[in-house]
């Protein structure tokens, strides 16, 4: 590693997913799968309900075993990467009545810098704060995270992410139940972590702002049906292919909500 | 000490031991129990807490002595067969875990009370004592069993206590434990171990019959009063250890009542106190809070009612009646109430017997009022 140029480094996929199937109960949710995912873009993972998306986020951070296939992070298996992985579950996933507050979520992202038994002292609080602050969240630190609006939780989970400060980014669908002003504030600070030369990958499920959102998009529906820049995979053929015939067009003038429609028929 | 000091002392030590005893178990058994709690595994303690039975009477069996470690150790193994068992249903077989609980309950302590009436009919006298482990007896406690206790709670306190931020995050969000590389499976037995280790703790004082509501009962308390795990954790404590205290000592000396009811009929006591008193999440102030907030609301109806009605009737001062703000506000809420709550407050006033008029501060808290609507509606 340390002989490796940097320029070497950088073409270096951030993350290379070969041949990953995994099944649940004997059923393959992703089958045969290819993705390479270079370092430094933004990329929206899309796909119906049950086209496998969590699934593959969980399958690179090691959460299920694949049936058959690997993932490597950063050029190594994710055991050896996890230092420098972030994560945003998605929020319905933790019990929110859980009793405890805002900052104390977020300096979990610190847990695993501090190793065993160690408690979080004033670095992670000032940390935390610094990223609450970020998500312009500083005013609940001491929340208690039953009071919380759903966008809300949603920004916690992210100031928890970036206080693990991490390399590569994985978000399991991070505007899930946010406003729009949510929405862009999140989406300009995953846009900052880009130009910090981050990765970040993000489930995502509104058609409509993918091409203005991100700059990689991978669909999926089971297998992978395409993966690329937005400009050169994200076209009607392969929305159709992924979504099954069910998104009628994808032109960027097309009414809004008939895209929208899209979405909400699989649901 | 001083075994055969005088024989009215020796009633003081007993205290002492009961007492002592009671206090340990509660302390331990309430705390851990926040994590079962937690967890949503309260049916599980229930379980396990039944499962025990055989395990006392094999190892009283198997060794001949009553000594409580060896008993406890029974027990516990016992109970980590029966953790097991469930699991094991539910992997493997299509039946739903409340099924498997109450299957693994039912079989274990039927096994177990048969081991009882078993060992009743043999001619040694050791085995006398062994039914008080169905519904416990404090009077019973000697320095031994607090030793054993200690011993026991200690450890697993400490355990605690040592892996308390491991155990949160496990406990409040798995997968991001596991994303971080924490070793969550293994966790997961710590924690199931330190259930079993609050069950066992207590079951020659309160009986394994109702040694669960020692762990659950606490926590679902101390969870009404405050929301933070620290402070859930500590309180569940203390409330073990008051119910625990209290009960005991009733059921020695006063009543002649089997230890385990009495301690849990403290329990209810302050499980229902939490329930209806408990700032915020009590009944009694989530119903003072929602009749607050209704008489709020009904006061700003009449309010704005009042408002509108004095800017269409501009220079006339003589007040409106209260037919014309019930038919306004159809029958939606007590105008005469809300009068009288805007009165109050300085904000309408009488004009006549069934005459009102809104006052000047009247007139600036509508203005405010419906700015404050309208900022709130653009929002949406
Ligand atoms: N733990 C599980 N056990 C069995 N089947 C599962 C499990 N988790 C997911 N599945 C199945 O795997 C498939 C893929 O699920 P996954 O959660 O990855 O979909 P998704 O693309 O994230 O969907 P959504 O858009 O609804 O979040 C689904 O058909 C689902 O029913
Ligand atoms: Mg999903």
């Amino acid at each position: 590693m340390t002989t490796m140029t940097s320029a070497a480094l950088e073409s270096q996929p951030a993350i290379a997913v070969r041949d990953l199937t995994v099944a649940y109960n004997d059923r393959p949710v992703i089958w045969d799968l290819d993705l390479d995912v270079p370092a430094g873009v933004l990329m929206a993972i899309v796909g119906p309900n049950g086209a496998g998306k969590t699934t593959l986020i969980k399958a690179m951070l090691d959460l299920v075993r694949p049936a058959a296939g690997q993932v490597e992070i950063l050029g190594q298996p994710y055991r050896k990467s996890r230092d420098r992985v972030g994560y945003v579950p998605q929020r319905g996933s933790v019990d929110w009545d859980f009793p405890t507050n805002v900052l104390d979520v977020v300096q979990m992202g610190r847990y695993g810098a501090l190793g065993w038994i160690r408690r979080p002292g004033n670095r992670e609080r000032e940390l935390a704060l610094e990223a609450l602050d970020k998500v312009s969240m500083g005013e609940f630190a001491d929340r208690q995270i039953s009071q919380l609006s759903g966008g809300q939780q949603q920004r916690v989970f992210l100031a928890r992410a970036l206080v693990q400060n991490a390399d590569v980014y994985l978000m399991d669908e991070p505007f899930q139940g946010v406003d729009a002003t949510t929405e862009r504030a999140i989406i300009t600070l995953l846009k900052e972590l880009r130009s910090e030369g981050k990765t970040v990958v993000c489930v995502h499920h509104d058609l409509q702002t993918v091409p203005d959102y991100f700059d990689w998009v991978a669909l999926l529906n089971i297998r992978k049906i395409a993966s690329g820049p937005v400009s050169e995979v994200y076209n009607e053929t392969n929305l159709r292919l992924t979504y099954g015939g069910r998104v009628a067009f994808l032109s960027r003038d097309a009414a809004a909500p008939a895209t929208a429609q899209a979405a909400v028929e699989e649901d | 000490m001083f075994p055969d000091f005088l024989t009215d002392i020796y009633s003081d030590y007993t205290i002492r031991n009961i007492t002592l005893g009671a206090m340990v178990l509660g302390l331990v058994s309430g705390s851990l129990g926040t994590f079962a709690v937690l967890r949503r595994q309260s049916l599980l303690g229930d379980s396990i807490s039944h499962a025990v039975l055989p395990g006392i009477i094999l190892a009283f069996m198997l060794t001949g002595s009553r000594d409580p470690l060896i008993l406890i150790l029974g027990a516990a193994i016992v109970g980590w067969l029966a953790t097991l068992s469930i699991m094991a249903i539910v992997n493997t077989t299509r039946i739903k875990q409340d099924a498997s609980l109450a299957l693994v309950l039912s079989v274990f302590f039927g096994f177990g009370m048969v081991l009882m009436t078993f060992v009743q009919r043999q001619p040694d006298a050791a085995a006398a004592g062994l039914q008080r482990f169905l519904f416990g007896q404090a009077a019973a406690i000697i320095w031994d069993d607090v030793r054993t206790m200690l011993l026991i709670g200690g450890a697993a306190m400490a355990v605690f206590l040592l892996f308390w931020k491991e155990f949160k995050l496990v406990v409040f969000d798995r997968a991001f434990a596991f994303s971080l590389g924490m070793p969550v499976r293994r966790f997961d037995v710590l924690l199931t171990t330190l259930l079993v280790i609050a069950i066992v703790i207590g079951l020659q004082t309160v009986g394994v019959i109702l040694m669960s509501a020692m762990v659950v009962a606490p926590a679902a308390a101390a969870r009404q009063w405050t929301d933070r795990l620290g402070l859930v954790t500590t309180l569940a404590g203390l409330f073990g250890a008051l119910a625990g205290v209290t009960g005991a000592l009733i059921s020695a000396y006063a009543a002649r009542m089997p230890t385990g009811p009495t301690i849990v009929l403290c329990l209810t006591a302050i499980v229902l106190f939490s329930l209806v008193l408990a700032p915020n999440r009590g009944i009694l102030w989530a119903w003072v809070r929602q009749h607050r907030q209704s008489r709020e609301l009904r006061s700003r109806v009449v309010l704005a009612d009042l408002y509108w009605l004095s800017q269409q009737h501009a220079g006339d001062d003589s007040g409106h009646s209260i037919a014309t703000l019930e038919a306004m506000s159809a029958g939606r809420v007590a105008v005469d109430h809300g009068l009288e709550d805007l009165e109050q407050a300085g904000l309408a006033e009488r004009t006549d017997e069934e005459t009102w008029t809104i006052t000047e501060r009247g007139r600036e808290q509508a203005i405010r009022d419906l700015a404050e609507e309208e900022r709130e509606g653009s929002d949406v």
